[in-house]
């Protein structure tokens, strides 16, 4: 009865449009016929998230190479792949407001601030007078914490979106930013001052804090691996809300309002809910990166970092999930790449004090990219690997 | 007039519908009633303030005077998605699909009223939302079958040749299921084969799917062969409503479109009666007759008619 039993999993099964084989009703053949591994025998086969047999080995591969990595690499690559990590959920919550929603918000940095801050005060020393803290490290309570506040702040900010568009909400969010960094600089009590700073959140997991080593792994293994865990986490719940009606909903907003509203779309509530999620997925990942980090300098949540975070959508490819983390872990890997160069560029200087150097190199670096990849390949690396697998998809035909 | 066609309380009922913007009267005392199943052709010469009223009905527009009614209630002040929920659809002059979408995607977007799941539910990918995106996708694929846009079915719509989107758009008001379809010149800028396709598709929305419409077509020979009732507005004001054979008689509909004969056109106002081939007094200039249908080639006319 198994075969007769599959179609119910598929609505369309009785509608002519339903992408069954034969026309006869043949419930019996519901399974797919052999020989024709690639053959779809319901919507929901269709609709899944790694539909195609490509799709799984990739990402298997990618899941097994991702868990070996703590093993073949040293500590400090390590830190540099969960900070990138951390920098792809925040990406990713750009990208859903930016790229999906097309509402530009230079106002990321913020939310990544106003993320940290909650969660190290949820985690903060009780016993510290100098700054708030309410010693509760378990983790999952700060994060949830650092996301629902700064999402609270999204939600707050999104009328601005509803009223502005465009350039001009762009320059909006980035009065955020400075009203934002204005706050994180005199609230001492919140952020421990300027030149002080404060600790970060403590990755506390039941009773085993990830980020102190551990009789097998050392510290950075252990943050790499919390940090797989939650980029996975993040990103599945991402793709999710970029495939449902909800992303498809912030599409519509972006490609034209109008039509969006009057084929039923509230785009108002998409949105507000747009940025509601970006707030999340900023707050999280503010949160998150300073748990690695340890220590929170008020005077990170600068527009340049709100930038770094345009650089990853721009350069990993808008209005995609993947290319959010491609583009996290470019940028997130690029001054190591660049901090080996005067090694075979002999004019670059690595000292900061000699011009050019390297940190000079690197800021130039992002510009350019944003510019080349805007022009040559506007869906950025994401872009770049849809043409490689087409291309292979073809061969050795050349189309 | 043609009492008939209307089964039922009406659809809509527009009555004494006035918009302006500043010191423009874009539509001026419009009223019209649309029943079930019906076919309802809004006709005029460019600028008349056809697209306006569709903007009225949609909620777009929020006119100074008058009252809309649809399915006996006022939406008149509702915001668009919320009038769209109610079950009414609409097709763009110029195309307004989501280009980076898929055709898929676009028809999904069509029952973005339906959907019922929030943010939660999507972000799991689970019960509820799953079941929800499958039926719809059923349900789309439905129309996708009725338009015939399997082959077209995962392409970007930006991509796709102009009358396919046409259809994209069309099925993508179809998708959110309607009570009433306004289309905003549904051939314009295709060819003739596209041409016969979408009116093969408008009497199918029409006689299978029993979905009534309102329809701004300036292809005469489509609006008068489809249409069960046709109203004719000219610079915002309604010149006459009525079955295309009456209507194409009707000597204002006429000098709207053709301008007005000035050796003539007073005369036949005067005698109030519609001129018909045997009786009309020709004149030699005047290139129309009465029972000749007002044709494609009438704007060009018209302003040659105004010129002399």
């Amino acid at each position: 009865m198994t075969a007769t039993q599959r179609p119910v999993r598929d609505p369309a099964a009785g509608t002519p449009a339903a992408a069954a084989p034969s026309a006869t009703p043949a419930p019996a053949r519901a399974r797919r016929p052999r020989g024709r591994p690639a053959m779809y025998t319901g919507y929901a086969q269709n609709m899944a998230l790694l539909n195609t047999g490509g799709k799984k080995a990739g990402v298997l591969v990618l899941f097994v190479v991702a868990l070996l990595l703590p093993f073949l690499l040293q500590d400090d690559l390590l830190r540099l792949l969960a900070t990138g990590a951390v920098l792809a959920i925040g990406a990713i919550g750009l990208n859903l407001v930016t790229g999906y929603a097309g509402q530009v918000s230079l106002g990321h940095a913020v939310f990544l601030g106003i993320g940290a801050y909650t969660a190290s005060v949820v985690s903060g020393d009780p016993e510290d007078e100098s700054v708030y803290g309410f010693g509760i490290t378990f983790l999952p309570v700060w994060l949830l914490a650092a996301g629902l506040v700064a999402a609270l702040v999204g939600a707050i900010v999104s009328p601005l979106a509803t009223r502005l568009r465009g350039l001009y909400l762009a320059i909006v969010t980035l009065g955020l930013v400075f009203i934002g960094e204005h706050v994180f600089r005199e609230w001492d009590a919140l952020t421990g001052g300027v030149g002080v700073g404060r600790e970060g959140p403590t990755p506390e997991l039941f009773g085993f804090d990830v980020g102190t080593r551990s009789e097998f792994f050392s510290a950075d293994q252990q943050l790499y691996l919390l940090m797989l865990v939650m980029l996975v986490l993040f990103a599945l719940v991402g793709r999710n809300i970029a495939r449902s009606a909800v992303g498809r909903n912030f599409a519509a907003v972006r490609d034209r309002d109008i039509a969006a509203e009057v084929t039923g779309v509230d785009v108002r509530k998409a949105k507000r809910l747009a940025f509601v999620i970006s707030g999340f997925y900023g707050g999280c990942a503010g949160a998150l990166l300073y748990s690695i980090n340890g220590y929170i300098d008020p005077g990170s949540f600068n527009v340049l970092l709100s930038v770094q975070f345009i650089a990853m959508i721009l350069i990993g490819g808008a209005a995609t999930i993947s290319g959010s983390i491609m583009g996290a872990f470019f940028v997130a890997l690029l001054p190591r790449l660049t901090r080996e160069l005067p090694e075979y560029l002999p004019f670059l200087s690595s000292s900061p004090t000699e011009t050019p150097n390297v940190f000079q190199f690197e800021t130039f670096l992002y510009g350019i990219l944003i510019v080349l990849f805007l022009i040559l390949e506007p869906r950025g690396l994401f872009g770049l690997w849809v043409r490689a697998r087409n291309y292979w998809k073809a061969w050795p035909f050349s189309y | 007039m043609s009492a008939d066609q209307q089964t039922g309380a009406p659809l809509v009922e527009v009555e004494g519908v006035t918009l302006r913007f500043k010191g423009v009267t874009a539509i001026n005392q419009v009223s019209f009633t649309v029943g079930q199943r019906e076919l309802f052709a809004v006709i005029g010469p460019n600028g008349a303030g056809k697209t306006s009223i569709f903007n009225v009905l949609s909620g777009v527009y929020r006119p100074q005077e008058g009252s809309v009614r649809f399915l006996g209630e006022d939406v008149l002040g509702q915001r668009p998605h919320a009038i769209a929920a109610r079950g009414m659809a609409r097709t763009f002059q110029n195309i307004e699909l989501f280009e980076n979408l898929t055709v898929i995607d676009n028809l999904m977007l069509g029952r973005a009223h339906r959907v019922r799941y929030g943010v939660l539910s999507a972000a799991l990918w689970f019960g509820r939302a799953r079941n929800s995106e499958l039926t719809d996708r059923a349900a789309v694929e439905d129309i996708v079958d009725f338009l015939e846009l399997a082959s077209y079915r995962g392409m970007p719509v930006g991509l796709l040749p102009y009358g396919i989107q046409k259809r994209v758009e069309l099925g993508r008001a179809l998708a959110m299921e309607p009570k009433l379809l306004l289309l905003d010149e549904p051939v314009a800028g295709m060819n003739l084969e596209e041409t016969e396709d979408m009116a093969r598709f408008i009497l199918d929305i029409r006689d299978e799917l029993e979905i009534s419409m309102i329809m701004i077509e300036h292809d005469m020979g489509l609006v008068m062969d489809l249409a069960d009732r046709i109203m004719v507005v000219d610079f915002g004001v309604p010149i006459t409503t009525g079955v295309p054979a009456d209507v194409q008689r009707n000597p204002d509909v006429i000098r709207a479109y053709l301008g007005q004969d000035h050796d003539t056109g007073g005369r036949r106002s005067a005698g109030g009666s519609p001129p018909t081939t045997g009786t009309s007094p020709t004149t030699g200039t005047s290139p129309t007759t009465g029972t000749e249908p007002v044709g494609t080639g009438a704007t060009a006319a018209r302003t040659t008619g105004e010129t002399t």
